[in-house]
Formats: structure tokens, sequence, C-alpha cells
């Protein structure tokens, strides 16, 4: 029997693998030491286990274990690296560049740096959801300190060039960040090859538990330094104190130990079955996807229904847990702004749903929600007057719409 | 959110979803809502001219549950109804009736707007005048 709701919400969070659980349980049982309790073997032993994390980090991106800082997640990770170095390197210059359809981390801690008196250039993206590498270049100036760009989009799934983004940063003597929260564990991200100074991402995402993340910070070539942004015992090389959350970084580790062993298998399963949905669900008339196909993450998959209301939509898919475009807690709906700077309409944006896979989706899931989809837009699309006018070859956009 | 077991009932079971013949003389479409507000209701009704009374609505929504339980619910109230009768319908009727949340409440504003709307339509084709809509929601 087919449990439901079926979860393919991945992108929002994932479920902890059990044997991501089973390498955490003693941490949290017998071995509860300090890591940084350095006179006797309760603390070894905690510390041990850290550096094992460290280790297992390193191998899935490439870099030297001490490059990783342990945090409590992906935003405290974009926090730091980006009003880090705001800070640290205040000397050189003020000025940032990001891009629009950045995850609110990055969008709001860029928002802070311009009331702290920084400036930020907000690269806007084409309707596949990539920034242009002319305007990059065009945007970068002597003063500009940092950029940071996402590796893969949260909503499209959506893959930035960024070796070629990194070059150019490079080129112009700014540092370039990504926050990579949707891509590392899901495709290959080498720190090395691609030219990354600072990466943020975090465990819950992969299969790992919440509240545990790490923000990567380059030693060499060039050595990156970061201002702390809490105060404290000085841990992680003094850029982030607070006592380490041991049984957390040692479920990231094992968390990125498992996405280095089985990312090709993974990859393999998981796209199938997201063509396969995108397909399926593509047979419907006027159903669109939103963000770049070919440069995408393999999990994802973000489609529009024209004519059918997006709350109404995810009202009819009651039995998947999906996200939609429409952020409606409130009286006023308020649109994906990512799918917005796709440039998609406000009812375009309202009536999508994201879908984001995991290791853990079956066949059988999919065939369900295929089905649970199709059936639900339909009915929808019989209900909807503009589906009705629509299929009668009336022009809605010339309709003068009675205002509410 | 959480939906009303009526909401949800409606929803799932719409009551006269269709169209009526809009170039008949006796029935009356009333259009209202917005695609980029997230809710157009389309509502219909069938007056029989002797006796003033709505022999048939109809109605179809693009909108959240709230609009087209709001919307399947006045069609319901309007069979039967006589166009006099129609025109009192409240929207807090509707409220109270659904159990809507103070966020959905503009979900049955719109549908009283798609009654006295419709009804508008009908006597305007019949060479009534049309009468003053209340404002006062908006």
């Amino acid at each position: 029997m087919l449990k439901l709701p079926i979860y393919l919400d991945n992108n929002a969070t994932t479920p902890l693998d059990p044997r991501v659980l089973e390498a955490m349980m003693p941490y949290l049982t017998e071995v509860f030491g300090n890591a940084a309790s350095r006179n006797h073997p309760f603390g070894w032993a905690a510390e041990e286990a850290v550096d094992y994390s460290r280790d297992q980090i390193a191998a899935l991106i490439n870099c030297d274990p001490k490059e990783i800082i342990f945090t409590s997640g992906a935003t405290e990770s974009d926090n730091l690296g980006i009003k880090g170095v705001f800070e640290m390197y205040s000397q050189k210059g003020n000025h940032i560049i990001t891009a629009t359809t950045e995850h609110k981390a990055v969008l709001d801690t860029c928002k802070h740096i311009e009331k702290l008196g920084g400036r930020v250039t907000y690269l806007p993206v084409n309707s596949e959801g990539l920034i242009s590498l002319e305007e990059l270049e065009a945007a970068m100036t002597p003063q500009t300190i940092l950029v940071t760009i996402m590796y893969g989009n949260n909503e499209t799934g959506t893959i930035q060039p960024i070796r070629e983004i990194a070059a150019i940063a490079h080129k112009h003597g700014a540092l370039f960040m990504s926050d990579a929260t949707q891509a590392v564990g899901k495709i290959p991200v080498d720190v090395i090859a691609d030219g990354i100074d600072l990466m943020a991402f975090t465990a819950h995402k992969m299969y790992g538990p919440k509240g545990v993340g790490a923000l990567y910070v380059r030693r060499k070539n060039p050595r990156v330094k970061v201002t702390a942004q809490m105060d404290g015992g000085g841990h992680e090389r003094g850029m982030r104190s607070g006592t380490l959350n041991v049984p957390g970084i040692v479920g990231l580790g094992k968390a990125c130990e498992l996405a280095r062993l089985e990312m090709v298998a993974d990859t393999e399963r998981l796209s199938k079955m997201r063509d396969r949905l995108e397909r399926e669900l593509l047979t419907l008339e006027e159903s669109y996807v939103n963000g770049s196909r070919e440069h995408r993450l393999p999990h994802v998959a973000n489609i529009s229904f024209t004519y059918v209301e997006g709350e109404g939509l995810m009202m009819g898919v009651k039995d998947l847990a999906v996200s939609s475009g429409s952020a409606c807690t409130s009286a006023s709906l308020e649109p994906s702004y990512v799918l917005k700077a796709l440039g998609l309409s406000d009812d375009l944006a309202h009536s999508s749903l994201r879908f984001g896979l995991s290791r853990f989706t079956t066949d059988e899931q999919i065939d369900y929600a295929i089905n649970h989809v199709k059936e639900a837009v339909t009915k929808l699309r019989e209900m909807s007057p503009l589906w009705e006018m629509f299929k009668e070859g009336i022009d809605l956009s010339k309709i003068e719409w009675a205002e509410h | 959110m959480a939906y009303s077991d009526k909401v949800i009932d409606h929803y799932s079971n719409p009551r006269n979803v269709g169209t009526l013949d809009k170039s008949k003389k006796n029935v009356g479409t009333g259009l209202v809502g917005a695609p980029e507000c997230g809710d157009v209701m389309r509502l219909q009704i069938e007056v029989d001219e002797i006796t003033n009374t709505i022999t048939d609505a109809k109605f179809k929504t693009f909108g959240c549950g709230s609009a087209i339980a709001s919307s399947s619910l006045a069609t319901e109230w309007l069979k039967g109804k006589t166009v006099d009768e129609a025109l009192a319908i409240d929207n807090m009727e509707i409220v109270e009736e659904l159990a809507l949340p103070p966020v959905k409440i503009h979900c049955s504003v719109l549908a009283e707007d798609a009654i006295k709307s419709a009804i508008n339509d009908y006597r305007v084709k019949n060479g009534m005048p049309a009468l003053e809509e209340a404002k006062s929601h908006h």
C-alpha cells in the first residue's frame, strides 16, 4: 500500500537517512564530550569524530579538511560568508554582486550590507534563470570584493555557470562565493576545479540532520578570511564561536560520505524519474517547465499549469507534499519572486508546482503523483472560466476585469 | 491552511459547474474578479420571466478552495429564489455557512458581487435599469 501523502518537497528538506542516524547515535548518548575539551578522553573522542567528519566533507567537495567551518546551517553560512567578507575586506572595497533569484538568506543579508553602507548589484536572470556573464563582467568594479551566486536554484533547479562566474570574479580581483545548498551531495561540486572561495551548504538537504551546515573558506590561492559574526570561545579557527554540534557534525559527515559514494547511482535513478514525471505532466495542454532544462539539478521539476489558480491547485493535490509558486499565507497572494524574475506573470507563477525528488522516492510514488496532478488540473480547468475562454479563443489580456 | 468540512465538500463535489447560453434573453451572466488577483468567478442565472424565479444557476470559478465553495454554494441558494430574494443574499451568510476564516472573506464578497452582477445583466437585457452596485465592500 502506498502511504499518503507522498513527500515530494525534498528541496525544502530531506528525510534523515537511517545510516546517518546510526552514525550519529553514539554521539547523542555515550560519546557526549565537548570537542573543545583538550584535557580528557571525552573531549578527544568528540574532536576525533569532528575531524573525521571534516575528512568526509572534504572528500566530497575536494577541499582541505581544515577549510571547513561548521555552522548551524546554510542560512548562517550565507550570513557568515557575506557579512564576514564585507567586514574583513572593507579596506579593499564595499561592492558585492549577487543575483535576483538567490535564496532569502543571501538577498536579505545583502540588504543588511546595504544598510551598513555597502553597495550591492542584483543581476537579473534570463527566462531560464541564468545570469548573463557579460552583465556580470560589466558590473565588476575595482571596489567589488565579492561575487556571490548560488550553485543550483532551490525553486527551479537551474544551475548557474559557476566556473565562468568564478573566472570573471577572480579576473577582477574579487572573491567568489556560492550558496550550494541544493547542489552539494546532488551533483559533483569541486571547489578547486570550480574556483570557489567560499561555499555555504547544509546537512538536511542531503539526508542529514537539521541544524548543522558548513561554510567552506579557502585557505590558499588566495587565503580567505572572514570576520566572525558571533563572539565567544574562538572555535573554528576564530571564525565561528560556539560549542560544536558533534552529533550533527557526525551526521553531516556521514551524509557527505554517502552522497559521494551513491551520487552517480542516485542521479541516474532520480533524473529518470524526474524526466518521466515531467514528460507525463507536460502532456497536459498549456503546461510549462520553469527554469533551464539543460542546466538543472537532476531531482527537481518546476511546472506551471495555466488557467488553474495556485491555492486551488494545492488543495487539489492534497495527497502530495509539494511546494507552489504562491506564498499565500494571507489574503494578499505573493507569487514566487524567483519565478517572477524568470519573467513569469503573477498568475503563471501562482499556478506552479515544485517537485523535489529524493533517494527514497519510488516509481510507484511518481506514478501516483502523475495521475493525481493530472486529475486535479483537469478538474480545476473544467471549473475554470478562464480555461473556457481560452478554449473559445478569447484573448484574456484584452478583457477589462472588474476590480475588487 | 485548514479548510472547513463544508468548503472541502463543495470543492470536492462542486454543485452546478457549467455554462448557460448567455445569448438567451432570460440568462444573466456575472463575471467578477481578475486573474492577477487570483480569483475569477463567473455566475449565471436563468430566470422564469413570468414568475421572476431563478430556475437554474451555474458557475465556473478560477480560484482557491474557498472561492470555489462560495460560488458553488451561491448557485445552490439561487435556484428557486425570486430575483428579489437573490438580491438579498449577503456575503456574511456565505461566510457563516462555510465557516470562512477572515482571510477568505473576500471570496464571499466576490460571490455576492457575482450574484448582483448576474442579476444586473439579466435586468439590462430585459429593459430594466441596472441596480446601483453596493461598493461598500471594496
